[in-house]
């Protein structure tokens, strides 16, 4: 199986998928991912308008290196093949359902992609999906989503849908969410898929976004969706290795390389011993490096 | 083709255009409202027209509001309003796409 998590996901930048000028500048804020929406951004009378919009977008606008997301319609709208079809056919990375209640629902998607590559020439398997989950049914059921397809590339949580299922609200320590946050981030761990927290809402508030970035870099989580590009750079910020992270990480793989030359699998370092999971996490934290631009090419620290 | 009503897509924010197709009885004919008209007036109403073409619409008007919209999205509008203007919205038209 091919390691879905190797990708850095720190943040997917949510554009409203009628809207003309933030399609043409998405791609200059630094999301790792953009997800277009056709769904909640978009009123019913304008879906047709939306879809036509980012196909177009999606065939000639350059969103470089960036990871391109759509979400569609749900699976029980009118408006979900043509969506699946269009964005198929514009070569889209990944197609998130919304309001992902079962694996069914992954399984019904997965048919849909599959013809959709088929009727347009795309290879087979080259469009992955990832799944919203929004209600209670969706967390208590997110293990098997999970594990439901190939395709599946990650899990996502959506609060405010979520939140209004449990008959609460969001409240600034996101206690409300603990249960859900857990779920998913194993759930995703279990599938070797990767795990995104819901939206921080207050824009305004910075020290907030920081808080509940950190909070949720510490249970594991790959990253964040954002709503406001202002976000991108205060995620990424958490998300950045130390020098004495990358220091260490740099003595890992050195340290594995050696071994590697000399025959040996299993190598010691400072007394302690390297093993796989502390290469990978190695690996990890100087891809953060990179992408934080706290190193140069070489892999050598240059700092900020 | 024939157009079978007046329809619109698109708005007036910058970095849009408000495309307006509507039935007509000589050829097709574009009238473009653009700031920028002087230099790219020409390939604006060039791919409205070729969109137009592709549609096989032989008599239709298409008044157009340009805010400074990219070429993609003057496609993508045109299409949109054209299909309106047909009554074909509910399945992409992917002889033109």
């Amino acid at each position: 199986m091919v390691f879905k998590q190797d990708r850095l996901r720190r943040t997917m930048m949510f554009v409203p998928g009628n809207n003309a000028g933030m399609l043409k500048d998405a791609g200059i804020y630094g999301a790792d991912s953009i997800m277009f929406d056709l769904e909640d951004a978009v009123s019913l009378a304008e879906k047709d308008s939306a879809r036509t919009l980012v196909y177009e977008a999606l065939k000639t606008v350059d969103y470089g290196d960036t990871e391109l997301v759509v979400r569609v319609n749900g699976l029980d709208t009118e408006f979900v093949k043509a969506d699946v079809l269009a964005m198929v056919k514009a070569g889209i990375d990944v197609i998130r359902i919304p309001k992902t209640e079962n694996a069914a629902m992954i399984k019904e998607m997965e048919s849909l992609v599959a013809e959709a590559e088929q009727r347009f020439g795309r290879p087979v398997g080259s469009t992955h999906i990832m799944a919203a989950i929004e209600s209670a049914e969706g967390v208590l059921n997110v293990p098997a989503i999970a594990k439901a397809s190939e395709r599946m590339i990650g899990v996502a949580l959506s609060a405010e849908d979520y939140t209004t299922d449990l008959q609460t609200h969001r409240y600034p320590d996101g206690k409300e969410l603990e249960f859900a946050r857990n779920m998913i981030i194993h759930a995703a761990r279990a599938a070797h898929i990767s795990a995104f927290d819901t939206v921080y809402t207050d824009v305004d508030n910075t020290q907030g976004l920081i808080d509940e970035t950190e909070y949720i870099h510490q249970l594991g989580y790959d990253g964040k969706s954002v709503i406001n590009p202002r976000q991108i750079p205060v995620i990424n910020s958490v998300f950045e290795p130390t020098e004495a992270q990358v220091k260490n990480a740099q003595n890992v793989i050195a340290a594995i390389e050696r071994a590697h030359q000399a025959g040996s699998g299993v190598i010691s370092m400072n007394g302690q011993m390297v093993d796989r999971p502390v290469v990978l996490r190695a690996e990890r934290v100087m891809k953060l490096a990179q992408a934080s631009g706290i190193v140069d090419k070489e892999g050598h620290y240059i700092g900020k | 083709m024939e157009i079978k009503q007046t329809a619109i897509d698109g708005t007036l924010e910058s970095s849009d255009i408000q495309i307006t197709v509507s039935q007509g009885t000589a050829g097709v004919q574009i009238e473009l409202t653009s700031d920028v008209a002087e230099r790219f007036g020409t390939q604006i109403k060039a791919t409205i027209a070729q969109i137009a073409n592709d549609f096989q619409l032989e008599n239709v008007k298409i008044k157009a509001v340009d805010q400074g919209a990219l070429d993609c999205v003057i496609k993508a509008r045109t299409i949109t309003a054209i299909q309106r203007a047909l009554q074909t919205s509910a399945e992409p038209a992917w002889e033109v796409l």
